[in-house]
C-alpha cells in the first residue's frame, strides 16, 4: 500500500479583492509515494510545494481531486493522529517553554499523559535541543526553532512525515543532522515527505523525487534513474597529453589536465575509443559513464530563464 | 477533502437558533427594563457633568438625549400617562449638551407646559428653558415666540407675553405676526383669533411633526368653537323670528340664514339638539374643543401625536 | 476526547495570555483604584460609595474589554501568521474544536482578570465605608453582567479575527461595543425614522449586541436592587449572542482555505 496517493489534487485561487481572477497553484497533481521512503518534492519558490503540503494537511480545500494518506481520507481523526508537519519556518508560542509547547502539542496528538514527559524529553534529545526544554520559545535562534519543529513533527511518532524546507535556517551542521534525522526515520520505517529548492539535500538523500515548477509536476523517478545518463555518453580518463586522432572525430568534450587528458564520447563508441587509445599504448585511467547531476536535471526540466531565478545548490 | 457538513450544518442551524433566541429574549428584556436607559437621566442629571462625561463628543450625546427626550414623551403620551418628570431634565440636558437645537426648545413650549396629560405640566421650567434658549440664540425669533406663547396660553400672562413677542420683534428677519401679536397682547382682545393666529404660527414655522400634528389639533379645535358658536347665534335669531326653535339645519337654510349644512374639520356634520344646542358627531375626534360636547362630556387623552 | 482537546487549547490560550503579561493591566487597575479609594475619601463626602462603585466597575469593564478586543482579535490570525495553527491543525484536532478551545480560553482569562479587578473594588469599598453593607452585595450582580458583556465580545473579536485582519477586526469589535452600549438609543433612531431607514435601523438595533440590558452599575451604585428575572435572561441573552457568533465563527473557519 502506497503512503500517499494523490489523485488529481489541484487548486485555483482566486485573487484580487474587486474582481476576483482565478490563478492556478496546482495543476491536477498525481503522484503516489511508497511506504517507507524518503521522498522529495523539489522545485523553485512559488512552484506549488507548499500549496500541495497544505492540501494534504486539510489547510486549504482542494478545486478538484483527492488524496489519501495511509490509505485514509485528509479529515480523518486517525490519519492526522499518525502524521507528523513542519510548517515553512515556524514560530511557536513565544511565551511557552520548548517543553510546555511540547506537552501541549502531545496532548492534542492524544499521547497518554504518563508517556508525555518522556516522550518530550526524548524527542528533545534527538533533535539535539537536550538542555533548553525550559526556557521560553522567544529567546531561541531560527535554528533552534526549526529544531523544535522537528521536535513536534516526530513527537508522537508518526507513520508519515511532512517536512516543509526542513534544512532552512540551519547552519552547516545542522542541516547535517536533520539529515541524518531523516536518515534513522526512513531505518525505523517510516515514509518521509519533504520539500526542498535546495537539491544537494535531495540528492544525497531522497528515494525519489519530484520535479513541480509553475504548479506542475515536471518528472518524477528514483534519483539514479534521473541521474543516469540521460546524454549516453562516457568520460574516458587517460594519462599523457596525447589525443588520438580518429578519437577526435567523437568526442564532444576533450581537454588536458596537467598528465592527464579527459574526454566525453557517446556510449556507442565507447569500444572504439578505447581501442584507440590501447592502439598508441596509452594507460587508461578511467571509463565512466557520465550522470548528470539532479541539478542539471533540474534546469532541463525547468526553462533556462525560470531555472536561474529560483535555483541554488 | 472538503469542509466538513455535520459541523457546517450544526454551526448554521446554532446560528440560526441563536439570532433567533437572540431577539426574543432582548424583546423581554425590553418589556422588564421598559424606560431603564432613562433611569440614567435620573442618576446623572447634571448637565455639566454629562457635558463633561461627553469627552467633546457634545454633539452626538445631544441627539442622542433629544432622541430619549421624543422618544420619553411619545411613548408615555401613547400609553396615556399623567406625568412626565423625566422630560424637563432631558431637555435641558440636551440643550445644555448643544445649546442650539432649537427643536428642543420648541418641543419644550409645546410639552412641556401644558398641563397633563397634554403636557408636563410645568411652566416655569419651560420659561427657564426658554429664556436659556435665547440667551444662546438671540438671534432666533422662534425662541422669542416660544416663550411667548407659553406666557400666553398657559399663564394669560399678557404683560409678559407681549414683552416677549415685542422683542422677538425686534430681531432682524422676524415673522411679521409677531409685531401684530405683541400689539394683539396689549389689548388682550379677541382671544380666539390670538389663539387661532398663535398655533397657525407655530404650524408655519415648525419643523416638528408632533408640533406641528399639536398645532393642527388645536386649530381643528378652534375652529369647531367658532363654528359652533356661530351656529347657535342663528339658531337664536332663527328662533326670534319664527317663535319656535329649528327642527334641522334645513330650516335655518329655507329662510337664507345658512347657505349650506356646515360641516367640522374632520368632515361630519354638525348635530342640532332638539334644545337648540349644536353639538359634533364624534366628539373624541376633537381633542380640546371647549364648545359642541354633549352634556356631561368627559374627553379621553388626546391622541395628537402621529401614533407609532 | 473531543472535550479534553478543547480544554487543552483553552488552557493553552490562557497560558500563553497570561504569559504575555496580561495580568499587569491589574497593576495599573490597583493604582486607579487605590488613588480612587484616597481620594474621594477626602472630597466627596457623602458620595464616597457611588464613586468608588460606578468608577471600580467601570474600569473593570473598560479593561476588560480592551483586554478581550486586543487579544480576541489576534487569537486567529496571530496563529495563521506564526504558522502555529498548521501544526495543531495537521493532529487530530478539528476546526471548530480549535475556535471554541480559543474562546473558552480568553473567556478564562478575562474571568480572572476580573476576579482580581472584584476583590480589588470591594477592598476600595470597604476602605471608604469602613465595613460591607447588604446593597454591595448587587456589585457582584454587576460585575457578574460584566463578565457576560466579556463573553459577548470575546466571542465577537473571535468572529471577526476568523475572516479579517487584525486591525480591520479591532475597529470591527470595537465599533460594536459603543455601537452595542448605545442600542436602544439606536432603536429610538429607529422609531423615528421612516420606510427602508426605519427598518435598516432596528434590525440593526436588534442584531447588534446590547450591552445596555448588561450595564447595571449606575443603578447598582445608588444600590438598588437587580431583578432576578433580569438576571436570569441576561444570562441567557448572553449565551445565546455568544453562541451566535462563536458559531458564525466556526462557520467561516471551518470554509476558510488558510493560504
Amino acid at each position: 500500500m502506497a503512503a500517499i496517493d494523490i489523485l488529481g489534487l489541484a487548486k485555483t485561487y482566486s485573487v484580487g479583492f474587486w474582481r476576483k481572477k482565478p490563478k492556478c497553484a496546482l495543476q491536477p497533481l498525481h503522484l503516489s509515494v511508497e511506504a517507507g521512503e524518503i521522498f522529495g518534492f523539489l522545485g523553485p519558490n512559488g512552484a506549488g510545494k507548499t500549496t500541495t503540503l497544505k492540501l494534504l494537511m486539510g489547510l486549504v480545500f482542494p478545486s478538484a481531486g483527492s488524496a489519501r494518506i495511509l490509505g485514509m481520507e485528509i479529515n480523518d481523526p486517525q490519519m492526522k493522529a499518525r502524521i507528523g508537519f513542519l510548517p515553512e519556518q515556524p514560530y511557536f508560542y513565544d511565551y511557552l517553554t520548548a517543553t510546555e509547547l511540547l506537552e501541549y502539542y502531545a496532548q492534542l496528538s492524544g499521547v497518554a499523559a504518563k508517556e508525555r514527559s518522556r516522550k518530550v524529553s526524548e524527542v528533545l534529545a534527538r533533535v539535539g535541543l537536550p538542555d533548553v526544554g525550559g526556557m521560553q520559545l522567544r529567546k531561541f535562534s531560527k535554528g533552534m526553532l526549526q529544531r523544535v519543529g522537528i521536535a513536534q513533527a516526530i513527537l508522537h511518532d508518526p507513520q508519515v512525515l511532512f517536512f516543509d524546507e526542513p534544512m532552512s535556517g540551519l547552519d552547516p551542521i545542522g542541516r547535517r543532522e536533520v539529515r541524518d534525522l531523516m536518515e534513522q526515520l526512513k531505518q525505523q520505517g517510516k515514509t518521509v515527505f519533504f520539500s526542498t529548492h535546495i537539491l544537494s539535500d535531495a540528492e544525497s538523500l531522497c528515494d525519489r523525487v519530484a520535479i513541480i515548477h509553475l504548479g506542475e509536476l515536471r518528472g518524477v523517478g528514483a534519483v539514479a534513474d534521473l541521474t543516469s545518463s540521460v546524454q549516453g555518453q562516457v568520460e574516458v580518463v587517460w594519462q599523457g597529453n596525447l589525443v588520438p586522432a580518429s578519437l577526435k572525430a567523437f568526442a564532444t568534450e576533450c581537454h588536458g589536465t596537467g598528465d592527464t587528458t579527459r574526454a566525453v564520447v557517446p556510449e556507442a563508441n565507447q569500444d572504439a575509443v578505447i581501442d584507440a587509445l590501447r592502439r598508441e599504448r596509452l594507460r587508461i585511467v578511467s571509463v565512466i559513464p557520465v550522470r548528470t547531476s539532479l541539478e542539471e536535471y533540474f534546469v532541463l526540466k525547468l526553462k533556462p530563464s525560470e531555472a536561474a531565478a529560483g535555483v541554488r545548490s | 477533502m472538503k469542509p466538513s457538513r455535520p459541523v457546517t450544518v450544526t454551526a448554521s442551524v446554532l446560528l440560526a437558533v441563536c439570532m433567533l433566541a437572540s431577539v426574543l429574549i432582548l424583546r423581554r428584556l425590553d418589556h422588564m427594563r421598559r424606560g431603564a436607559t432613562l433611569q440614567e437621566v435620573l442618576y446623572l442629571s447634571s448637565p455639566k457633568v454629562l457635558k463633561r462625561l461627553s469627552l467633546g463628543y457634545d454633539g452626538l450625546l445631544a441627539d442622542i438625549y433629544w432622541t430619549r427626550a421624543v422618544q420619553y414623551f411619545g411613548g408615555k403620551h401613547f400609553a396615556g400617562a399623567q406625568s412626565y418628570d423625566l422630560l424637563a431634565p432631558l431637555l435641558e440636558i440636551t440643550t445644555a449638551l448643544d445649546p442650539h437645537l432649537t427643536v428642543a426648545y420648541e418641543f419644550g413650549a409645546n410639552f412641556l407646559a401644558p398641563k397633563p396629560p397634554n403636557g408636563a405640566g410645568m411652566p416655569e421650567r419651560a420659561i427657564q428653558l426658554a429664556e436659556y434658549g435665547i440667551r444662546s440664540n438671540p438671534d432666533d425669533w422662534h425662541l422669542y415666540y416660544n416663550l411667548g406663547f407659553i406666557y400666553y396660553m398657559e399663564l394669560r400672562d399678557y404683560s409678559h407675553a407681549a414683552d416677549a413677542f415685542a422683542r422677538g420683534a425686534a430681531v432682524p428677519s422676524a415673522h411679521p405676526f409677531l409685531r401684530i401679536m405683541a400689539a394683539q397682547m396689549a389689548q388682550h382682545s379677541g382671544e380666539r383669533r390670538m389663539a387661532q393666529m398663535m398655533w397657525a404660527t407655530t404650524y408655519q414655522s415648525t419643523q416638528d411633526p408632533n408640533v406641528r400634528a399639536n398645532a393642527v389639533t388645536h386649530l381643528r379645535a378652534l375652529q369647531v368653537d367658532e363654528d359652533v358658536t356661530n351656529l347657535e347665534r342663528l339658531v337664536s335669531r332663527y328662533r326670534e323670528q319664527a317663535g319656535h326653535l329649528p327642527s334641522s339645519f334645513s330650516d335655518l337654510q329655507a329662510v337664507d340664514l345658512l347657505a349650506a349644512i356646515p360641516t367640522d374639520p374632520t368632515g361630519h356634520t354638525y348635530k342640532l339638539m332638539p334644545d337648540g344646542h349644536v353639538e359634533v358627531r364624534v366628539p373624541d375626534d376633537l381633542p380640546f374643543i371647549q364648545k359642541g360636547v354633549p352634556p356631561g362630556y368627559k374627553p379621553p387623552p388626546p391622541k395628537f401625536l402621529p401614533s407609532d | 476526547m473531543r472535550s479534553v482537546r478543547i480544554a487543552h487549547i483553552a488552557s493553552n490560550t490562557f497560558r500563553e495570555a497570561v504569559r504575555d503579561r496580561v495580568l499587569y493591566n491589574l497593576i495599573a487597575f490597583a493604582v486607579l483604584m487605590s488613588g480612587a479609594a484616597i481620594l474621594v475619601g477626602q472630597i466627596s463626602i457623602g458620595i464616597e460609595r457611588l464613586v468608588v462603585i460606578n468608577l471600580g466597575l467601570t474600569a473593570v469593564s473598560l479593561f476588560g474589554m480592551v483586554i478581550a478586543i486586543f487579544i480576541g482579535i489576534g487569537l486567529v490570525s496571530k496563529e495563521i501568521e506564526k504558522r502555529t495553527l498548521y501544526t495543531v491543525l495537521s493532529r487530530p484536532v478539528q476546526r471548530w474544536e480549535f475556535i471554541v478551545g480559543k474562546f473558552f480560553g480568553l473567556v478564562g482569562t478575562l474571568v480572572v482578570n476580573t476576579f482580581f479587578m472584584a476583590i480589588g473594588v470591594f477592598v476600595a469599598l470597604l476602605w471608604v465605608s469602613r465595613r460591607f453593607q447588604m446593597a454591595d452585595g448587587w456589585v457582584l450582580v454587576a460585575l457578574y453582567f460584566i463578565v457576560l458583556q466579556f463573553l459577548i465580545i470575546t466571542a465577537l473579536a473571535l468572529l471577526f479575527s476568523s475572516f479579517s485582519s487584525p486591525l480591520l477586526s479591532a475597529v470591527f469589535a470595537f465599533s460594536l461595543f459603543v455601537i452595542g452600549s448605545f442600542a436602544e438609543d439606536l432603536r429610538g433612531f429607529a422609531a423615528m425614522a421612516q420606510g427602508a431607514a426605519r427598518w435598516l435601523a432596528t434590525g440593526t438595533a436588534y442584531l447588534v449586541p446590547n450591552f445596555s440590558t448588561l450595564n447595571v452599575v449606575s443603578s447598582v451604585a445608588h444600590g438598588q436592587p437587580v431583578a432576578a428575572q433580569l438576571v436570569f435572561s441576561n444570562t441567557l441573552y448572553a449565551l445565546v449572542y455568544a453562541g451566535m457568533a462563536v458559531s458564525g465563527a466556526v462557520l467561516i473557519f471551518e470554509h476558510r482555505n488558510l493560504k
